[in-house]
């Protein structure tokens, strides 16, 4: 069974059609690339897929490990297992990294019944996890994202992922922002914790990821519907032509 | 000098020359005092039957360290209290106190034009006289309990306290306003002397039944190069609630002048401050957050006075608030008056809800709505909490405030 399963979805902002009849199937350990120019849906297929109650589903289905996922609120579609990197993550001033992550974690922990972690056993673990983004551990003092600098918000981001361990990780744009390095540091960060049944989704407009995340599968959304998908080298393909033929395709 | 019986007279004189406040007036055109001004009030006992002091006894934290006076309605009680001050430090009974009331009682708060002020120098029975003489360091904090109780009809009581701290001395002293049963109104007023280079650390907290009427003014003389604190909180308590608080700062001294107030249902809470630089090189900082609920209401009221002769003053005002409910209200409104060229002031005020993004942040981590909102809420009010330097005091109020968000649901 697919661990992601999208059927024909359509879904609204304001009153204007976002998404148009999305259909895409992820398995465990796969890693999907969705790229496609702006306005053409990528984050509102993401913000969907998290909860974002600014979008309005007007059709379609979306089953998560064959549940409905579109039923559940943000907070169980993240204790069952899915995880959004923000395309623009949020300061929260007044709440230190470490609060947070902790009862992000020990929630998530509960919902799957297991035990709660206490300072120490937690203090180890991210400690460990820092590493892999290359963070200071004086980070987990300072408040969630306030005053971080573009490339620290997404850094974090990962991390978070890293402490809350998904079975489903959506990167919106993680790319977005970031200098070479940083650009490195982040995709060093996704690559180590790719696992046989964890997936990812990597929604980007630039191939430039890519070329340090490999992608099994690209897929090209244009206009609320994928239009065309392939391996790794259609990334490559859209470096050179763009993405005005996709689009042509689409009017045509 | 005039002595303390004539003063009194004349504050009674006066009182029934001004009555009760009403709308019309600047100072108090947000909040409507005609429920106290039409309340028949009576005098409040001061003695408690045993059920009463054991309720109260047990809302009085033992761990706070530090000397306890505790006042039953406005009256000193022994049986509550807990005194070991060192040496040459005197904190007595108002009644039994002499020497420095002589020359400070009732000579700061001014009641020409504070009928509240008036009416509690007329009528006060008994409160709070802390002495510390120059060049003395205390290092526990002094507390002062007032307790209150509502019996089957209205009832009134006057605490008056009077802190003078000698010059070079440090010393923190905590008020704590607490009241159980139907209606009554506490009238409170504190003045404190805080001597030339001395370090006073204030805090008020007002927990009164949500029924009551609490009216406070706080009134401080800043002595030269002193430094001076208060953070007012009020985190639930009193049905309507004032507190006026008047700083007058000396050359080169320095007022922070912190409050938080959380208001549910249908509270009135009204923070009026003014502070005073009559004298060049003073600084004064004040930041003052509110969260409110229901169909509440809370007034902010900061003035900020710089006499012709305070060059060099340093001023900072900062008003947040979070509403979290279509129905409450906030009245908010800086008052700076500027008669100094070379000054820097700044003032600002938000009023804001809960950010929805932040909501979702959290949620998408696993956070259940509920208890984002109580995380933000927390953060928001927090940043006051976190500058009480007392520690026994600020994990009470950790634990006050989380226990209060749940009533700001709604």
């Amino acid at each position: 069974m697919a661990l992601l399963e999208i059927k024909n979805l359509h879904a609204n902002v304001a009153g204007k059609e976002i998404l148009r009849g999305i259909d895409l199937t992820v398995g465990a350990g796969e890693m999907h690339a969705i790229m496609g120019p702006n306005g053409s849906g990528k984050s509102t297929l993401a913000q969907v897929l998290a909860g974002r109650d600014l979008y309005e589903v007007t059709g379609g289905q979306v089953l998560y490990d064959g549940k409905d996922l579109l039923s559940m609120p943000p907070e169980q579609r993240a204790q069952e297992g899915i995880f959004m990197a923000f395309q623009y993550p949020v300061e929260i001033p007044g709440v230190s990294n470490m609060y947070f992550l902790k009862a992000a974690l020990n929630t998530i922990r509960k919902s799957r019944g297991l035990e709660e972690l206490d300072a120490m056993d937690f203090l180890t673990m991210v400690k460990e996890k820092l590493a892999l983004v290359e963070m200071d551990p004086a980070f987990l003092n300072r408040p969630v994202n306030a005053g971080f600098s573009g490339g620290e918000k997404k850094r974090n981001e990962i991390f978070q992922m890293a402490v809350l361990e998904p079975r489903l990780a959506i990167l919106d744009e993680t790319d977005s922002g970031l200098d070479i390095d940083a650009l490195k540091i982040v995709a060093n960060g996704v690559n180590g914790l790719r696992t046989e049944d964890r997936a990812m989704i990597v929604v980007t407009h630039y191939q430039r990821l890519l070329n340090y995340i490999v992608p099994d599968y690209v897929h090209v959304l244009a206009d609320g519907r994928i239009v065309k998908t392939g391996d790794k080298n259609l990334a490559l393909e859209l470096e050179q032509t763009g993405y005005a033929g996709v689009e042509e395709a689409v009017t045509a | 000098m005039t002595g303390i019986t004539s003063i009194r007279q004349d504050a009674a004189r006066r009182f029934a020359e001004l009555g009760f406040p009403t709308t019309r007036d600047e100072e108090w055109r947000f909040t409507n005092v005609s429920s106290i001004a039409k309340t028949q009030f009576s005098a409040a006992p001061s003695d408690l039957n045993a059920r009463e002091v054991a309720q109260f006894d047990q809302s009085l934290s033992p761990n706070e360290g530090g000397p306890r006076l505790v006042f039953i309605n406005g009256r000193y009680s022994p049986e509550l209290s807990t005194q070991k001050l060192p040496r040459g430090i005197r904190a007595t009974p108002l009644r039994e106190a002499n020497g420095a009331v002589e020359a400070h009682l009732a000579r700061y708060a001014a009641y020409q034009d504070r009928a509240f002020v008036a009416l509690n120098t007329a009528n006060f029975d008994d409160g709070a006289c802390i002495e510390i003489p120059k060049g003395t360091v205390v290092e526990e904090p002094i507390h002062l309990v007032f307790l209150a109780t509502g019996g089957e009809v209205p009832v009134i009581s006057h605490p008056r306290s009077l802190v003078v701290i000698g010059p070079g001395s440090q010393a923190t002293v905590v008020e704590s306003y607490l009241g159980h049963g139907a209606k009554y109104f506490t009238n409170a007023v504190t003045e404190i002397v805080a001597g030339d280079h001395s370090v006073v650390d204030h805090y008020k907290l007002q927990e009164e039944d949500e029924r009551s009427f609490h009216v406070a003014t706080l009134q401080v003389q800043i002595g030269r190069d002193a430094n001076f604190s208060t953070h007012s909180i009020s985190l639930g308590g009193g049905g309507l609630v004032r507190n006026d608080i008047n700083a007058v700062l000396a050359e080169g001294s320095e007022a922070t002048v912190n409050g938080l107030y959380l208001a549910s249902g249908s509270q009135h809470i009204d923070n009026h401050t003014a502070i005073d630089h009559a004298k060049p090189h003073g600084t004064s900082h004040e930041l003052y957050k509110g969260i409110l609920g229901g169909t509440s209401a809370a007034v902010f009221n900061g003035k900020i006075i710089v006499r012709p002769d305070a060059q060099k003053t340093d001023a900072k005002q900062t008003n947040r608030n979070l509403v979290l409910s279509e129905n409450a209200t906030i009245h908010t409104k800086p008052e700076l008056q500027i008669h100094a060229n070379d000054v820097r002031c700044t003032h600002g005020a938000t009023i804001g809800q809960l950010d929805q993004e932040a909501i979702f942040y959290l949620q998408s981590r696993g956070i259940a709505k509920e208890q984002a909102r109580d995380l933000l809420m927390h953060a928001f009010a927090r940043d006051v909490i976190d500058r009480v330097k007392v520690v026994s005091l600020r994990a009470r109020l950790e634990q006050i405030l989380l226990e209060r968000l749940h009533a700001l649901r709604n």
